[in-house]
C-alpha cells in the first residue's frame, strides 16, 4: 500500500521534472528562433559591409557625391542613382498621398459597408500584383499612353518649366514615378484606413452633434490621425525607395542627372538589378554591394520612423478610451 | 454660409469617391489587359515546354516547376521559423527583447527584396562560385520569415487568455498549452498568413536575379541555377522581340492567376471572422 503510494509519488515527481525540462526546452527553443531574426539583421549589415569594403576604402564618403559611374575606368559615384531614387520616390508620394487618403476616407467615413468591404479588398489586391507585372504593363500600356497624350499636354501647357523640357519618350522619370505611385497607393491606403478606424467614434458623434457636416467631421478625424497618416506616407516612401523591377523596366536606366521628368534616370535598386550579374572586377561588384548597403540602411531607418509614427496614433487613441 | 458648407461637403465626398473608384479602375485595367493579352498565346504546349530561341515557340514549363520548387524550399524553412518567432512574440515577447525582435521583424518587412538577393549573393553565391536553387530559396525564405512572424503574432494574440489559463490550471505544461490549445485555435489565421507570404514570394523577381539566376532547362538540383516564372517574364519583357512579349503576357496571366487565386481563397476563409 505504502509502496504503491511512493511509486505514484515518484512517477508524479518524474513527470513534473520532465514537464519543467520540456517547458525550459520550449522557452529556449522559441527564444533561439526569435534571436535568429536579430542574427539575420546583424549578418546582413556585416556581410554587406565586408563585401563593399573595397569600395568604401577607395571612395569614402565621396562615393555619395560622385557623379561618374564608369566601370571601364573603375570610377564609381552614387549621386545620379541617389538623385533618381529620391526624385522618383517623391514624385510617387506626391501623386499617391492625396489619392490614398481620399480612398481611405471614402472607405472608412463615407461608403456603406456593403460597398466598402469588397472595395477595400480590391484595393488590397493592387498590392498583390508582382512588381515585374507592373513593369510589363508600364512598358506596353502606360509608357505609350504618357508619350502620346500626357507628356505632350504637359509640354504645351507647362513647357517653360525645366521639368517638362526635352522629347517625350514615355520612358523616364515621370513614368517611373507614376508606376511607383500606383504600387504604393494600396500600402498607404491600408495604413490610413487602420489609423482612421482607430480614431474613436465618439469624436465623430460629438462633431456631428454640434452640427458639422460630414466633411467637417472628417477633417477633425484627419487632424487627430495626422501623425499616423504621416507614418503611412513615410511607409509608402520606404516602399518607393526600394521598388526594383517595375522601375528598372521603365525608368530608362541612364546615370545622368537631369531636371526634366521626360528624361531617363536610374535608381539605386535598378542599378543593382541591372548590373550585378555583369559586374566584372572586384571594385565594380564592391561598389554595387555598397549601393545595396546604402539602400538597406536608408529603408531600415525610413521604415523604423514610419513604425514609430503609426504606433504613436494607436497609443494616443488607446489612452483616449 | 450653410450653403457653402454643404457644397464643400458634397464636392469632397465626390472627390473621395472618384479616388476610390479610380484606384479600383486601375486594378481592373491592369488585370483586364493581362487577361486580354495573355489568353491569346496561352496553350498547353506553352505550359509544358522550355524556352526556345525566337521563332521556335517554347514555353514556361521549367519556369513553373522552378518557381514551385523555390517556393516549396523557401516555405519549408520560412514558415515554421516565422511561426516560431510569432509564437515567441505573442506568448513571451512583452519584455525588452521581444520589443526589439518585434521592431526588427516589422522593419524587415519593408526592406527591399533585392537587398536579400545582394545579401545571399555575398553570403552563398560568392563563396560557392555559382548561382544555385539553394541560394534562391534562402533569399525567398528570408523575405517570408518576418511576414509570417507578424501575422502569426497577431493571430495568436486573438486567442482568449482564458483558454490558456484554463489549460494551465488543469496542469498542462506551457509547451502543451501552446502546441495543443493556442496554435490549433489560431490555425486558420496562421495558415492564411502563411499563404499570403507564399503569394507575395511567388511574385518576387529581384532577389532571384542573382541567386537562382534562371535556366533554360528543367532542373531539380539544388546546386544548379533554377528558372522561375518571374525572371522568365522579365527576360521576355525586356527583349526586343514581339513574339517574346506575347510570351511575357501569357506567363504573366499564369502567375497573376495563381497569386489572385491564393488571395481570394484567403479572403474567403477569413471572411466570416474579420
Amino acid at each position: 500500500m505504502s509502496n504503491e503510494a511512493t511509486r505514484e509519488n515518484l512517477t508524479d515527481k518524474n513527470s513534473k521534472r520532465s514537464t519543467v525540462a520540456a517547458d525550459k526546452f520550449y522557452r529556449i527553443g522559441l527564444t533561439a528562433c526569435a534571436t535568429l531574426i536579430l542574427v539575420i539583421l546583424i549578418a546582413m549589415v556585416a556581410v554587406m559591409t565586408q563585401n563593399s569594403w573595397l569600395s568604401i576604402r577607395e571612395f569614402g564618403f565621396g562615393f555619395l557625391f560622385g557623379q561618374t559611374w564608369d566601370p571601364v575606368k573603375n570610377q564609381f559615384g552614387a549621386l545620379p542613382f541617389i538623385y533618381g531614387t529620391i526624385v522618383s520616390s517623391i514624385l510617387a508620394i506626391i501623386i499617391a498621398t492625396p489619392i490614398s487618403v481620399g480612398v481611405a476616407i471614402f472607405l472608412v467615413e463615407q461608403a456603406p459597408k456593403w460597398l466598402a468591404r469588397p472595395m477595400a479588398f480590391l484595393v488590397e489586391l493592387l498590392a498583390a500584383i508582382p512588381s515585374v507585372v507592373y513593369g510589363l504593363w508600364a512598358i506596353f500600356v502606360l509608357a505609350p499612353l504618357l508619350r502620346v497624350y500626357v507628356q505632350p499636354f504637359f509640354q504645351e501647357t507647362l513647357g517653360f518649366l525645366p521639368f517638362f523640357k526635352g522629347t517625350p519618350t514615355g520612358i523616364g522619370m515621370m513614368t517611373g514615378g507614376i508606376i511607383l505611385a500606383i504600387m504604393i497607393t494600396p500600402i498607404i491606403t491600408a495604413v490610413v484606413r487602420d489609423v482612421l478606424e482607430a480614431v474613436p467614434v465618439t469624436q465623430r458623434e460629438a462633431s456631428l452633434a454640434l452640427g458639422a457636416t460630414n466633411w467637417e467631421t472628417t477633417k477633425i478625424v484627419l487632424v487627430n490621425a495626422s501623425s499616423g497618416i504621416a507614418g503611412a506616407i513615410v511607409l509608402g516612401l520606404g516602399r518607393a525607395i526600394g521598388e526594383t523591377m517595375a522601375v528598372t523596366m521603365i525608368i530608362g536606366n541612364r546615370s545622368e542627372i537631369s531636371a526634366s521628368l521626360f528624361d531617363p534616370a536610374y535608381t539605386i535598386a535598378s542599378v543593382i538589378a541591372n548590373e550585378f550579374t555583369e559586374a566584372t572586377g572586384d571594385l565594380y561588384l564592391s561598389a554595387l554591394i555598397e549601393m545595396g548597403l546604402i539602400l538597406f540602411l536608408v529603408t531600415f531607418i525610413v521604415n523604423g520612423l514610419a513604425k514609430l509614427l503609426i504606433l504613436s496614433v494607436s497609443r494616443k487613441t488607446e489612452q483616449g478610451h | 454660409m450653410i450653403e457653402k458648407r454643404r457644397l464643400t461637403n458634397s464636392i469632397m465626398t465626390t472627390l473621395t469617391a472618384i479616388c476610390a473608384f479610380g484606384v479600383v479602375g486601375v486594378l481592373l485595367l491592369v488585370l483586364g489587359y493581362i487577361a486580354y493579352q495573355g489568353i491569346t498565346s496561352l496553350s498547353l504546349q506553352f505550359l509544358i515546354e522550355t524556352p526556345k530561341p525566337v521563332g521556335e515557340g517554347g514555353g514556361i514549363g521549367n519556369a513553373i516547376v522552378g518557381s514551385l520548387i523555390l517556393l516549396g524550399l523557401a516555405s519549408l524553412v520560412g514558415i515554421p521559423l516565422g511561426i516560431a518567432v510569432g509564437t515567441y512574440l505573442s506568448e513571451m515577447g512583452d519584455g525588452w527583447f521581444g520589443t526589439i525582435v518585434r521592431f526588427v521583424a516589422d522593419t524587415m518587412i519593408g526592406i527591399p527584396s533585392i537587398i536579400f538577393g545582394v545579401f545571399v549573393y555575398a553570403l552563398i553565391v560568392l563563396q560557392q562560385g555559382y548561382f544555385s536553387t539553394l541560394a534562391g530559396a534562402v533569399s525567398l525564405a528570408l523575405i517570408m520569415i518576418p511576414i509570417v512572424t507578424r501575422t502569426t503574432e497577431e493571430m495568436i494574440r486573438l486567442v482568449p487568455k482564458s483558454m490558456r489559463e484554463g489549460a494551465l490550471a488543469l496542469g498542462a505544461p506551457e509547451w502543451r498549452v501552446t502546441w495543443d490549445i493556442v496554435i490549433p485555435a489560431a490555425m486558420t489565421g496562421i495558415a492564411t498568413g502563411a499563404m499570403l507570404s507564399v503569394a507575395r514570394v511567388l511574385g518576387e523577381t529581384a532577389p532571384l536575379l542573382f541567386t537562382a539566376f534562371g535556366s533554360r532547362f528543367y532542373n531539380i538540383y539544388l546546386d544548379e541555377p533554377m528558372a522561375s516564372m518571374t525572371v522568365q517574364i522579365y527576360n521576355y519583357a525586356i527583349s526586343p522581340f514581339e513574339e517574346w512579349h506575347a510570351k511575357a503576357w501569357a506567363a504573366t496571366l499564369v502567375l497573376v492567376t495563381m497569386i489572385l487565386f491564393i488571395n481570394i481563397i484567403v479572403r474567403y476563409v477569413t471572411r466570416r471572422k474579420y
